[in-house]
């Protein structure tokens, strides 16, 4: 057995400071109110709970989008995590408008194409109610898969603040569970729900509890990949891991502007978010 | 000799002066009220933490030329008062400085000499680096001022200590980080308590720490503000997260207890410490030893 770093932390203490943050940051960017996509995922759950938390549950805008192809199953422990917290809900069918695209112009597209569609209208139809509710989206990705970069480009990876997107995934589990998301959901596989018996853990070929582990030594500790493998994980595993890490930091930062003026944003134009509040 | 200090644990907004400075006037008029002879608030207090390219804009000159350092001053007729802040000298250097005033006068500005560059800390690039750390006579007694990093390096303090020093005051803005494992506090709370405690002990004299609170974009400040007694007994602590205006009367007798008790003053070997600084330092040749 490879050594092991125990990674559960104090739920109390990280829940007073993401409660916190989210509070802060939403009233200092001039809101009182946000908005999630919730999907019945441990995540999305998570930072439900903690935006309610923050600010009252009749200042959160859960909104829940299934597409045609979507387990009942998400819907239904979406609709769970509305009953749990007091918050407002909004369901909103992707299907016509992903079908309309995909018939018309996307035929051929193959499961990851359509998910990513799925994932992009859905941050649409955020937005939009951002705009109409008045409320910040609050992002839901965390952070084995934001490092691995699970995700999809302008789709689930769009929010203007995220409170879990420094907890690992069994990290999101434990706090899932302190704050009072129903046990259902902390327990189930988790899943993108993009297509039918969709498991992430499936898609990426290994265990979020592997994952966080080998993640865990290589980002936070600073290991070299060699030395994690001399902790006893396999040497194809942490590469192929390490690999994921490096090819998908695109999707971490801002793109690229090409420099050209002596002051340019992104290179040498250094200001906060949160400037002047 | 007693007085009372006053741990004034504040929020910031950022890059705004005039309304960080409402802030500390209110608090000043609150801790006097309350009695307190001392008021101290955190490293930058009046600009916040992470300034970057509002460096020039909220620079200040500490005099009276200066409106915002005119009222502070004024408040500090009634009671003694240290502020962080972004200082411009007359070169138009920046510096991470905090201003120890009195009596409507500047007794002391300490400019940051450890400006932490690495990870998640940029200080380097936006100031200059101080270069002086000296203790000052203040109405109460000899203190010495320290920000931040500056007390993660050991040498510091000890100067201070050596040139007489006999309370620390510690302006911080440290963003809380270190979750696993699991433990009551922060790792960043954790190590900065203990250091803090450990100097009070190691050196017989007070420790006052002053840290913030609030966000910076996705940064906390965890503040936890505390202050120990020259055997190392903490005195008096702040709540952790929140804003506080924390008093506590500090009784000068305690350095006499403490150092018939534990005379480490009295045997400091300053020479032997400065015989063999000289040889470590001349040793380049060791790859072990020190750059300069």
């Amino acid at each position: 057995m490879p050594e092991t770093v125990d990674l559960s932390i104090n739920t109390a203490l990280v829940r007073r400071i993401l409660v916190g943050f989210l509070r802060r940051e939403i009233r200092r960017a001039g809101f009182d109110r946000a908005v999630v996509g919730v999907s019945g995922g441990v995540d999305s759950a998570l930072a439900c709970f903690l935006a309610a938390e923050a600010l009252g549950p009749e200042n959160v805008l859960a909104v829940r989008m299934p597409y045609r192809t979507s387990s009942p199953q998400s819907y239904e422990h979406g609709g769970l995590v509305v009953a749990a917290t007091g918050v407002r809900e909004r369901t909103v069918d992707i299907t016509p408008m992903v079908d309309a695209y995909l018939e018309r112009y996307a035929t051929d597209a193959s499961p990851v194409r359509r998910g990513n569609v799925m994932a992009r209208m859905r941050m649409l139809v955020l937005y939009d109610h951002s705009a109409s509710f008045g409320g910040l989206v609050v992002g839901t990705s965390n952070k084995t898969e934001i490092l691995l970069g699970y995700s999809t480009l302008y789709g689930d990876s769009a929010y203007a603040l995220n409170p879990i997107g420094d907890l690992y995934k069994t990290q999101v589990w434990q706090l899932a569970a302190a704050v009072g998301v129903p046990e259902v959901i902390v327990h189930k596989p988790p899943s993108a729900d993009l297509w039918a018996g969709q498991t992430d853990e499936g898609e990426l070929g290994f265990s979020y509890r592997l994952a966080d582990q080998i993640l865990y030594h290589l980002v936070d500790l600073r290991y070299t990949p060699d030395d994690v493998v001399a902790l006893g994980y396999d040497a194809a595993l942490v590469q192929r891991i390490w690999e994921r890490v490096r090819r998908n930091h695109y999707k971490r930062l801002p793109p690229p502007i090409a420099k050209l003026s002596h002051r340019t944003v992104g290179y040498d134009f250094w200001y906060l978010r949160d400037w002047g509040t | 000799m007693k007085f009372t200090i006053a741990l004034a644990q504040t929020d910031a907004t950022l890059g705004v002066v005039e309304a960080n400075l409402e802030t500390h006037l209110h608090l000043i008029r609150e801790a006097r009220q309350q009695g307190a002879d001392l008021v101290v608030f955190p490293e930058l207090s009046l600009t916040g933490y992470i300034v970057q390219d509002l460096v020039p804009q909220v620079a200040l000159e500490p005099h009276n030329a200066d409106p915002a350092f005119t009222t502070l001053l004024e408040a500090s007729r009634s009671v003694d008062v240290v502020v962080g802040f972004v200082e411009a000298d007359t070169r138009y250097r920046f510096y991470n400085s905090s201003a120890y005033l009195s009596q409507g006068r500047v007794v002391h500005i300490h400019r940051k000499v450890y400006l932490p560059t690495y990870g998640m800390f940029d200080e380097g690039r936006f100031f200059a680096w101080g270069d002086h750390v000296e203790a000052f006579d203040t109405r109460f007694g000899r203190f010495g001022m320290l920000i931040c990093e500056d007390f993660w390096h050991v040498s510091p303090p000890y100067l201070l200590w050596l040139d007489g020093a006999d309370l620390l005051l510690l302006p911080t803005a440290s963003p809380g980080r270190g979750i696993v494992p699991a433990r009551e506090r922060l790792d960043t709370a954790r190590w900065v308590e203990n250091v803090v405690q450990a100097y009070a002990g190691l050196f017989t004299v007070f420790t006052a720490l002053v840290n913030r609170v609030g966000y910076e974009d996705g940064i906390h400040f965890w503040g936890g503000s505390a202050l120990f007694g020259p055997d190392g007994t903490p005195l008096v602590q702040a709540p952790y997260h929140e804003p506080a205006l924390t008093l506590h009367t500090v009784d000068l007798r305690a350095l006499h207890r403490a150092r018939a008790r534990l005379p480490l003053l009295r045997d400091e070997r300053t020479a032997l410490f400065q015989r063999e600084l000289a040889r470590i330092l001349s040793r380049r040749d060791l790859p072990h030893a020190p750059h300069l």
